[in-house]
C-alpha cells in the first residue's frame, strides 16, 4: 500500500519523523523503543525485507567505529569500569537516531520508485532544474554505468588488475573519457530533446493515489504520540 | 577521498544546526540555480544530470591504496572544474539527494549540512583555487598540477565545515581541538588521493576535449584538440 501513497507525502512524513526523533532528548530511552516498535511495524507491513534493513545500516559501520570510541575518550573517565558517562550518552545518541534515520530512508527508497521519487520533489516545489537535472541522472544512470563496466571489462581482458596506487593512472584516464563520454552523451540528449520541442521543462508524471497525505501522516504523528508520552514520563 | 566521516548521519548534528544548514543551502542552491542559466543556457539541465551521473558512477570506483584498503573519488573539486562551480553545486547536491532519498545514504536531517560540506565548500574552493592557480602555469601538465592542488585542498575545507558545524551544534562531548585535528589529519590524507586522482581526470579530459573543460575557459588551453584525420579533405 505504501507502494502507492503519493511519494510527496511520504518524503515528507519519512523526514517529518527523523526530524522528531532527532530532537528527542537522548535520556528518554523508552521514547526511542517506541519509535523503533512503529518503525519496524511498518518496514515489516510494507514488505521491506529484514536483508534489506540490515544492508543499509552497514552504512553506518564508519560512524558506529567514532561512537564506540566516545566513551574511551570522553570527559571525567570515572564511570562504569573507567569507561566516561557522557561519551556512553554521546554514543548511544549517535547509534540509536543514526540507527533510526537509515532505517526511515530505507522504508522511503524501498517503497518508492525513482521516477517516482522525482515527481515528489516536484510537487515539494523543488526547483525545476533541480528537477531536470534528477530526471536525467535517473534516465542515465544505467547507461553511464554500463558504459563503465565495459571499460572496465575491456581493461581486464588486456590483463590490467587495480591493486596498487601504480594503478591510478589507469583508473583515472578511464574516468576522464568516461566523463567526455557522459558529457557528449548530454549534449546529443540535448540535441535530440531540442528537435523534439524541448524548452528546458520535461514532463514529470503526478504519481499516487488521492488522499494518501493523512495515511502517510499517520508515521510522523505516532512519533509525536510517542514524544509526547516521552515528555509526561520524564516530569 | 572516501565518504567516511563525510556523509553526515542522522543524530550527529542537533536541530538547530541542521535547520541552519538546510536554509543556508537552499538559499545558495537558489542562486546556483540562477547563475547556472547564464553558464550553460538550456543545455544545463541535460548536461549537469549527465555530469552528475558520472561523479555518482566516479565515487563507486575503488582507488587502490595498498593492504587491503582503498578509497573513493569525492568529486566536488573536480566538478567545479569541469562543469564550473554552480552547475557542479547543483550537480554534486543532486548526487547527495539521491544518495540519501534511494539509498539511504546520509542522515535526512544532515542533508543540508552534507550538501553545504560537499556540494558547496568543496566547489567553491576547488574552483577558486584552480581558476587563481591556472593564471600562472603553461600548459596541460601545469592546469592538471593546478587541478590537483584544488582537489587536494577541497577535501580539508570541506571536513572544516564540518568542524564548524560540530562547534556550534555537535552532540559528542569531544574536545572541538580534538575533532579540529582528528578531521583535519585524516582528512589531510584523503585530500592527497582526491588531489591525485582529480588531476589526472583533468589531464585525460584536456587532452582529448580541452573546449568543454569550464575551468580553462578564457586561457589558451581551451582550443579543440584538431585531429589531422578530421581536417583531411
Amino acid at each position: 500500500m505504501a507502494h502507492r501513497l503519493s511519494p510527496a507525502s511520504k518524503i515528507v512524513a519519512v523526514t517529518a519523523f527523523v526530524f522528531i526523533v532527532v530532537l528527542t532528548p537522548r535520556e528518554w530511552i523508552v521514547t526511542f523503543i517506541g519509535y523503533a516498535i512503529v518503525l519496524g511495524i511498518v518496514l515489516l507491513a510494507v514488505g521491506v525485507r529484514p536483508a534489506r534493513m540490515a544492508r543499509s545500516l552497514v552504512l553506518e559501520v564508519p560512524f558506529v567505529a567514532f561512537a564506540l570510541l566516545l566513551p574511551l575518550v570522553g570527559p571525567d573517565p570515572s564511570g562504569f569500569a573507567g569507561l566516561s558517562i557522557a561519551g556512553m550518552w554521546a554514543a548511544w545518541n549517535i547509534l540509536i537516531k543514526a540507527s533510526l534515520g537509515v532505517l526511515a530512508a530505507t522504508l522511503l527508497a524501498a517503497t518508492t520508485l525513482p521516477v517516482d521519487m522525482v515527481a515528489g520533489l516536484q510537487a515539494l516545489r523543488l526547483p525545476t532544474p533541480l528537477v531536470a537535472i534528477f530526471t536525467f541522472f535517473i534516465r542515465y544512470v544505467d547507461v553511464v554505468s554500463h558504459q563503465y563496466r565495459r571499460m572496465r571489462v575491456a581493461q581486464e581482458a588486456r590483463g590490467f588488475r587495480a591493486t596498487s596506487p601504480r594503478s591510478w593512472p589507469v583508473l583515472a584516464t578511464g574516468l576522464g573519457a568516461l566523463f567526455v563520454r557522459s558529457f557528449e552523451r548530454g549534449e546529443r540528449v540535448h540535441l535530440a530533446l531540442v528537435s523534439r520541442g524541448y524548452d528546458g521543462r520535461l514532463p514529470v508524471p503526478e504519481a499516487g493515489m488521492p488522499r494518501s497525505w493523512p495515511l502517510a501522516a499517520m508515521l510522523p504523528v505516532s512519533a509525536l504520540v510517542i514524544l509526547a508520552g516521552g515528555w509526561l514520563a520524564s516530569w | 577521498m572516501t565518504t567516511i566521516a563525510m556523509h553526515i548521519p542522522d543524530g550527529f548534528l542537533d536541530i538547530p544546526v541542521s535547520l541552519l544548514t538546510y536554509v543556508i543551502s537552499a538559499a545558495i542552491l537558489a542562486l546556483a540555480v540562477v547563475k547556472s542559466r547564464r553558464d550553460l543556457d538550456d543545455k544545463t539541465a541535460p548536461l549537469a544530470g549527465l555530469t552528475a551521473v558520472f561523479v555518482f558512477a566516479a565515487q563507486m570506483i575503488n582507488f587502490p591504496v595498498g593492504a587491503g584498503t582503498s578509497g573513493h573519488l569525492i568529486g566536488g573539486a573536480l566538478a567545479a572544474i569541469l562543469v564550473g562551480p554552480w552547475v557542479g553545486m547543483l550537480v554534486i547536491s543532486v548526487v547527495l539527494v539521491v544518495q540519501a532519498l534511494l539509498f539511504a545514504d546520509g542522515g535526512l536531517t544532515a542533508l543540508g549540512a552534507n550538501v553545504l560540506n560537499m556540494a558547496v565548500v568543496a566547489t567553491v574552493v576547488g574552483w577558486l583555487v584552480f581558476r587563481l592557480g591556472v593564471r600562472f602555469v603553461k600548459g596541460r601538465g601545469g592546469a592538471a598540477i593546478v587541478a590537483g592542488v584544488a582537489g587536494f585542498l577541497s577535501v580539508p575545507a570541506s571536513a572544516m565545515a564540518f568542524v564548524i558545524e560540530y562547534a556550534i551544534g555537535g552532540t559528542a562531548p569531544v574536545s572541538l581541538t580534538a575533532v579540529a585535528a582528528a578531521m583535519g589529519g585524516v582528512h589531510l590524507l584523503i585530500g592527497i588521493g582526491e588531489g591525485v586522482i582529480t588531476g589526472l581526470v583533468v589531464a585525460t579530459v584536456l587532452a582529448s576535449r580541452p573546449d568543454i573543460v569550464f575551468g580553462v575557459r578564457g586561457t589558451g588551453l581551451a582550443k579543440p584538440v584538431v585531429r589531422p584525420e578530421a581536417v583531411a579533405v
